[in-house]
């Protein structure tokens, strides 16, 4: 199982976003850098949710909010390590619509579950495969850090 | 111009976040940008050759989607496209 590093911050901040939400579902984009140990995310960036007609189960980033976020990591040396969104009153478990609209291969797609207005677990998911013909959602172990990889303690 | 490549297809264009290409047009670019990295093709387009209905293109802040011309709009060296595949989802 391929392991999603978050910091301490980012965590809580995808999880605190599912809780302000609720019972609509919250999106956002995570941004970090890609190691030799996988994706180390230092940012979690909100983004509306622009399913306004089906907010409680239903999420969409509007692409140039992306276009936007993505030019803002750019000058900061990070790129999309993934995608965060949560899921009111539902398990933290890949949706059949989360896998069809799922196109950023290689990256990873993190699920919060918002019990009664409460996070509770907190799941990520790579989508892995070569092409849009072979994609698959893979697991990963969510490993919460204080401190991003190779940043110095001192 | 430069055409910015997202994470998900950037081992296809050779690792990099953004190619420079000499164009005229939208189509132009995209047809450049997968002559020089020919394994974004698939990526980028169906097997009947339209772009992936998923694939959102940006020329500067304009999707192309509603530019009238659309792809065949014209472009200067100094524009930039940048492609962003979308996001959603839900339970």
């Amino acid at each position: 199982m391929g392991i999603l590093h978050l910091t301490r911050a980012v965590y809580d901040e995808i999880r605190a976003h599912g809780e302000q939400t609720y019972p609509h579902e919250c999106c956002g984009a995570l941004l970090g850098k890609s190691t030799e140990e996988g994706w180390s995310v230092t940012a979690a960036v909100p983004a509306g949710n622009t399913r306004t007609d089906s907010a409680h189960n239903r999420y969409q980033i509007a692409p140039f909010e992306l276009v936007k976020i993505e030019r803002d990591a750019r000058r900061q040396g990070l790129g999309f390590a993934g995608f965060y969104h949560s899921h009111p009153d539902h398990p933290a478990q890949w949706s059949q619509t989360d896998f069809a609209e799922a196109h950023w291969l290689g990256c990873s797609y993190v699920i919060t579950e918002v019990a009664q207005g409460k996070a509770a677990v907190t799941n990520a998911f790579l989508l892995a495969g070569a092409t849009e013909e072979d994609k698959r959602f893979e697991q990963e172990t969510i490993l919460v850090e204080d401190l991003p990889i190779g940043a110095d303690p001192n | 111009m430069i055409i910015y490549i997202p994470t998900p297809l950037r081992p296809y264009a050779g690792g990099k976040d953004a190619v420079e290409v000499d164009a005229l047009t939208i189509a132009q670019a995209l047809e450049a940008l997968t002559a020089a990295h020919p394994d974004l093709r698939k990526h980028l387009f169906t097997t009947e050759g339209k772009l992936r209905a998923f694939v959102n293109l940006y020329l500067n802040d304009e999707d192309v989607r509603y530019l009238p011309a659309k792809e065949a709009t014209a472009v200067s060296a100094s524009d930039t496209l940048s492609i962003i595949p979308s996001i959603a989802g839900g339970d």
